[in-house]
């Protein structure tokens, strides 16, 4: 009994010296992306019981796969609702893995947008392109919340350019996305140049996306893409660049 | 007494006769009580069984929902990584619960203490054939991981090469690249290396509460307590420190996990390897160390209750 109760006087001895230790390893682990999730009734909302038991035992990552094929199953049956409740669970449990923001948006986005305008339940068109756009806005904000929770990945920023791009038709945020993507490590290539497609489609913005498209001809062979060419020639048509200052007209027939 | 009576009974000096001098600690006693502990927990069934439903976890995880490669890689690895975490765990609570119970059941302990063996080298013998053994399931449970990201690996690049044979060189090398990049990463070993540790930490938490716990089910029951209030550990430490609300009691409470309780959140790290966070030296090694000092933490607090158990 009085060793039982020295050895937790020891660990209480012991629990003071290590708290200072722990919350400089939970901070470091923060700063390098660890510990993505905080356990507090927020999280205990989202997830339910049994998500939250399994995510406090460690094994958030498995119960997130489970959830993950539950919504793919959901996906085949079109249970658009299901889906989103099942996708924001996930993306609670695994705020690093970027395919499931990405998988998240895409099919609200995409898949459910077009279902919602295709709903023949529907006979208002009105609130057709109401539902669609509800979709548009949900898959928008899984991505902000992926670029929240991973502001140094680029995929999600490009994604995001990509919804802006194609869904909003929103050029002027589409380009600016995909430079906040150039911008980060392990960006893609092409980042730099489709920011600049997009702003070339840009009322105002022409002389910029000019300027940027040239920079991006006078690197070399390798950037010469067709689209390249062709959204600088367009520009240098709109700007009424001097001839001797233009791109040679041959590489338009290429 | 004459000289010739001397000589008769005195015998001439052997140094091979005198017994050799009792050492207070002997590596090749704690090898010994090791090397049993190993061979006991081996013909247990209950290894069989956890070790049986590892593998199928991990061995199943290749016929799971097949999505694009990424995914499907993605999947595989959390349940493998997760089944070798969850049953490492298990097992290290388990098989230390029974040890100490058994041994007093059986009576071997009373056999071995009565013999010149400390109660130190018994309690270092038993914790390192457990650690033995936790080491030997978990190399076993990572071979058969590695064999079947290899084998999905090579599955999915043979069929990416055969998609994207009229693609110019250069897209497919990329798209292999890819496959390859989304297959095997090498921070996943100081992840499974943590992932152990865990496990250690356990073992020697499991073998601390069975020194004074009075049967096997206590143990496992407040282990499990314990595994759940060490992964609360982390939130119960910053509102207690930060926070200024709450009633004493409250506070009170907070205080008594936060120092009595380990930080086990702080050993799930290969959940965010797996989504991509790549793992610094400077995280591993104090995540290392800070494993290493709760098992030898928890091993000496053992060692040393267990000197006062009655037996």
């Amino acid at each position: 009994m009085t060793r039982g109760l020295i050895a937790v006087g020891v660990l209480i001895v012991l629990g003071l010296l290590k708290l200072p230790v722990e919350r400089d390893l939970a901070t470091l682990h923060r700063q390098e992306h660890f510990r993505g999730v905080e356990f507090n009734l927020d999280l205990r909302e989202k997830l339910g019981q049994l998500g939250f038991i399994a995510a406090l035992s460690g094994f958030r990552a498995i119960v997130a796969d489970a959830l993950f094929i539950q919504a793919h199953a959901a996906w085949e049956n079109t249970q658009w609702g299901r889906m989103l409740w099942l996708f924001r669970q996930i993306t609670t449990l695994q705020p690093r893995v970027l395919l499931f923001w990405d998988t998240a948006a895409w099919h609200m986005a995409w898949n459910a947008s077009v279902a919602a305008m295709n709903d023949t339940n529907q006979p208002r068109h009105a609130l057709r392109v109401k539902a669609q756009r509800e979709y548009f806005a949900l898959g928008k904000d899984f991505l902000e919340r992926g670029i929240k929770n991973n502001p140094d990945r680029p995929e999600l920023y490009e994604a995001l350019a990509r919804l802006y791009k194609e869904k909003y038709k929103d050029h002027e945020r589409a380009a600016e996305y995909y430079a906040k993507a150039a911008t980060l490590p392990e960006s893609a290539p092409w980042d730099r140049r489709f920011s600049a497609y997009e702003l070339s489609y840009c009322e105002d913005r022409e002389r910029d996306a000019y300027e940027r498209l040239r920079s991006l001809y006078d690197e070399g062979e390798k950037e010469r893409l067709p689209t390249l060419i062709k959204r600088l020639k367009f520009l240098e048509d709109k700007l009424e660049i001097p001839q001797d200052q233009r791109i040679p007209d041959t590489l338009l027939k290429r | 007494m004459t000289d010739g009576e001397t000589a008769s009974t005195l015998q001439p000096f052997n140094a091979s006769t005198i017994p050799e001098r009792h050492r207070v600690f002997s590596v090749s006693r704690i090898l010994t009580i090791t090397g049993n502990t190993l061979t006991e927990l081996t013909r247990l069934k209950v290894f069989y069984v956890l070790l049986v439903f590892g593998l199928l976890l991990i061995g199943s995880s290749i016929f799971m929902a097949q999505f694009s490669f990424q995914q499907e890689f993605q999947i595989l690895k959390d349940v493998s990584l997760g089944a070798i975490s969850m049953f490492t765990s298990l097992l290290a609570i388990v098989a230390t619960a029974r040890m100490l119970p058994r041994d007093i059941e059986d009576r071997t302990v009373y056999t071995i203490l009565a013999k010149p063996v400390p109660r130190f080298e018994y309690v270092v013998g038993k914790i390192a054939g457990v650690l033995l053994l936790l080491a030997i399931s978990t190399l076993v449970m990572v071979a058969a991981f590695l064999a079947v990201l290899y084998m999905r690996e090579q599955a999915v690049l043979q069929a990416t090469a055969k998609q994207m044979a009229s693609m110019p060189p250069d897209q497919l090398a990329d798209a292999l690249r890819t496959v390859r990049a989304s297959a095997f990463n090498a921070d996943l070993v100081p992840g499974i290396i943590i992932i152990f540790l865990k496990a250690c930490l356990l073992t020697a938490l499991t073998l601390f509460v069975s020194t004074f716990a009075t049967s096997t089910i206590f143990t496992i029951v407040v282990m499990v307590f314990i595994y759940f209030i060490g992964h609360l550990e982390a939130t119960a430490r910053e509102y207690w420190l930060t926070a200024h609300g709450g009633g004493l009691v409250t506070r009170v409470f907070l205080a008594i996990v936060a120092l009595l309780f380990p930080d086990l959140q702080a050993f799930n790290l290969v959940d965010d390897i797996v989504a991509g966070t790549a793992i610094s030296m400077a995280v591993f090694t104090k995540t290392a160390l800070l494993g290493i000092f709760y098992t030898v933490i928890y091993t000496l607090l053992a060692v040393f209750v267990f000197y006062g158990k009655e037996l």
